[in-house]
């Protein structure tokens, strides 16, 4: 439906093959185009205006290679950026010294949480870890039954005491899960919780309450790909109420460009570490900061191009 | 509950500058573009003004009444935002509820239950989502809430016979509107977009479908200006809900989707209990996203 940037960069360089350093002008046509695609992709304004000034500061002072088309130059430096931005820093998961190493979830309602508490403990489970699940979440009708059907489906047991709809304690059950798994010897905890909006102070309280009875070794924001403009100011929100040391992407088997990747990644720093592209507890991998530029701005033909050049 | 905030003061009171400089239309555009309004309606919109404010000169109304006068005419006022609950001929209206993963289907056809209850019309719940973990159970308890009896099946059945069972009950036992719930797919998957047009296939065998409600999440951006497209064209839409507006989104989306679709907004959700849910409302809709 959007014209990709490369259509629309390489329209407004139509005339431009091989002329070398690009005009004032030329440098703002691009910056127009950059800015549109990067808002169509849902990257959220401030960054977007952050970022273009980063991109027309660079087209300013780099000799643009006669070998390569302008547009391509351009998209060259984009992608460049957009990868440094979203990978710089990224880290594996933190294990605890000693004792079970807790990871708690926490994310906006329908975010894709409770699912992806099962594919990470499936995931470490491959890799040789015993990890235990922990419905956390007695609010949502019958998240308590879905957890354990998802815990079944990758064979991980649930610690499920109280049948939730709105009965029992969920920091209560948070408390006890650490004792259980030492018992257990579970060496990790995933908590799953209900979710929660960013503006709902009694909530957020919830959640700090949960992280201060547990001390998570790595708390997780789940948030959707499809995430618009909001994506600033719920991850803010989540930083200041619960914080956070990572970021899960989810639905990533859509066809949303998933802007708030870069969007979160630049306002609050914290990596993106894992990313969820499907209903199969399979669909679950790391997160890879190169496919996601390209995906954010639709990039995969050109880059191609660029490597030909 | 939300609160509504006053006539989008934020963003109106720079329009009341006495000379509407660069910066100012710039603050406008990022009133819209950060509401998730998009670009192309942002950029239409912001040339309309212009172009209002110019042409009428001294004459133009406060700048106040103008901005606000074009958005509630993009977001439409006229339209029948009436939800089709009732069939014809003695049979059930059948409410068809899809949407993508997580935006809040099963919720909403719990909601609807309640209002239709206190209406005191007869409701049945289909249970087709078999796809999700724990998901008919889910209905269940919506359907304990606000006593409404629910149509199951096999966990993994076929979600059209479930359906098809579903508007059946409702057909032989008289009741008023069947409420079919459907498992999350996203628009891009060809095989779950095909099942959904299957399962409203099927139930036409029994009764018509009145009324087919896309749920959209508010804090969805541009991406659900597709969904709307695509699963329009697959089991033809007659209303959207807007959920979860009770958080920090503005839902602006459904303002391309009504200037590209002419699918109107017919109710909002407002939270997670039985009782969160209202009729869309363009004025106090454009309030909230200028506020
Ligand atoms: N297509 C797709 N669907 C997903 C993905 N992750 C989760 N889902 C689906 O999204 C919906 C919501 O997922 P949940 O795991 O229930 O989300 P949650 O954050 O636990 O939701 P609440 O507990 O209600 O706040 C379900 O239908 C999931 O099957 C994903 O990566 N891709
Ligand atoms: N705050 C808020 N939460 C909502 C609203 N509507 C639904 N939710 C929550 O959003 C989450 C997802 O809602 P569901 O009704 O399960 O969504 P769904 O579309 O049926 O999800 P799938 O069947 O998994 O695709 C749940 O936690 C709901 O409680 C709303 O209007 N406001
Ligand atoms: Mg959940
Ligand atoms: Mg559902």
């Amino acid at each position: 439906m959007f014209a990709t940037l490369s259509d629309r960069l390489a329209d407004t360089f139509k005339n431009l093959r091989g002329k070398g350093r690009l005009s004032e002008a030329d440098i703002d046509a691009t910056a127009r185009e950059i800015r549109i695609a990067l808002l169509e992709a849902d990257v959220a304004l401030p960054v977007v205006k952050e970022f273009v000034g980063a991109v027309k500061e660079r087209a300013r002072s780099e000799e643009v290679s006669g070998a390569l088309n302008p547009a391509q130059q351009i998209i060259k430096i984009v992608h460049e950026e957009l990868v440094t931005i979203l990978g710089g820093e990224t880290r594996r998961l933190r294990y605890a010294k000693s004792g079970p190493t807790v990871i708690m979830l926490a994310g906006l309602q329908g975010a894709g949480k409770t699912t992806l508490a099962a594919k990470l403990a499936r995931w470490l489970k491959d890799q040789d870890r015993t990890p235990m699940l922990v419905a956390a979440d007695l609010q949502r009708p019958n998240a308590v039954q879905q957890l354990q059907v998802n815990g079944e489906r990758v064979g991980v047991p649930v610690f499920a005491p109280e049948p939730g709809n709105g009965a029992g304690d969920p920091v209560e059950v948070a408390r006890a899960s650490i004792e259980e798994a030492k018992r257990k010897l579970h060496d990790v905890v995933i908590i799953d919780t209900a979710g929660r909006l960013g503006v709902d102070e009694t909530l957020m309280q919830q959640a700090a309450d949960i992280r201060d009875a547990v001390q998570p070794d790595e708390v997780l924001f789940v948030v959707d790909a499809m995430i618009g403009q909001d994506a600033v100011t719920t991850a803010q929100a989540f930083l200041d109420g619960v914080g956070y040391d990572g970021v899960v992407l989810t639905k990533l088997d859509g066809d949303a460009r998933g802007g708030a990747a870069l969007s979160i990644r630049s306002i609050t720093g914290k990596p993106v570490m894992f990313a969820s592209s499907g209903e199969k507890m399979t669909d679950f991998d790391l997160f890879h900061p190169d496919r996601m530029a390209s995906r954010i701005l639709d990039m995969g033909d050109m880059l191609t191009l660029i490597e030909q050049a | 509950a939300r609160s509504q905030g006053g006539l989008g003061q934020g963003l109106l009171s720079l329009l009341s500058r006495d000379r509407l400089d660069e910066d100012t239309w710039e603050a406008i555009e990022d009133t819209l573009l950060t509401a998730d309004v998009g670009v192309a309606p942002t950029q239409a919109l912001v040339d309309k003004l212009r172009t209002r404010l110019r042409v009428e000169g001294g004459q133009a109304p406060d700048p106040r009444t103008v901005l606000r006068e074009e958005l509630v005419e993009l977001v439409g006022t006229d339209l029948d935002r009436r939800v089709q609950v009732t069939g014809a001929d003695g049979k059930p209206g059948v409410v068809l509820v899809v949407g993508v993963n997580g935006a809040g289907k099963t919720t909403t056809v719990g909601k609807i239950a309640r209002i239709l209850v206190a209406e005191d019309l007869t409701v049945t719940l289909g249970a087709a989502d078999t796809f999700r973990a724990a998901a008919v159970d889910q209905l269940a308890t919506w359907g304990e809430r606000v006593g409404v009896e629910v149509v199951r099946g096999p966990e993994g059945g076929d979600p059209a016979s479930v359906a098809f069972e579903a508007v059946k009950h409702g057909v032989e036992n008289g009741v008023d509107t069947v409420l079919v719930d459907t498992a999350g797919r996203l628009q891009n998957k060809a095989g779950l977009m095909d099942e959904l047009g299957k399962i409203k296939r099927v139930i036409e065998k029994q009764a018509d479908v009145t009324e087919v409600l896309l749920v959209l999440d508010a804090t969805t951006g541009q991406n659900g200006l597709i969904q709307a497209r695509v699963f329009s064209e697959i089991v033809d839409v007659t209303g959207i809900v807007l959920t979860k507006l009770d958080g920090s989104a503005k839902g602006g989306i459904v303002v391309q989707v009504q200037r590209e679709l002419g699918v109107p907004v017919k109710l909002v959700g407002l939270g997670e209990g039985p009782d969160d849910m209202a009729p869309f409302e363009a004025s106090a809709f454009v309030d909230a996203l200028l506020g």
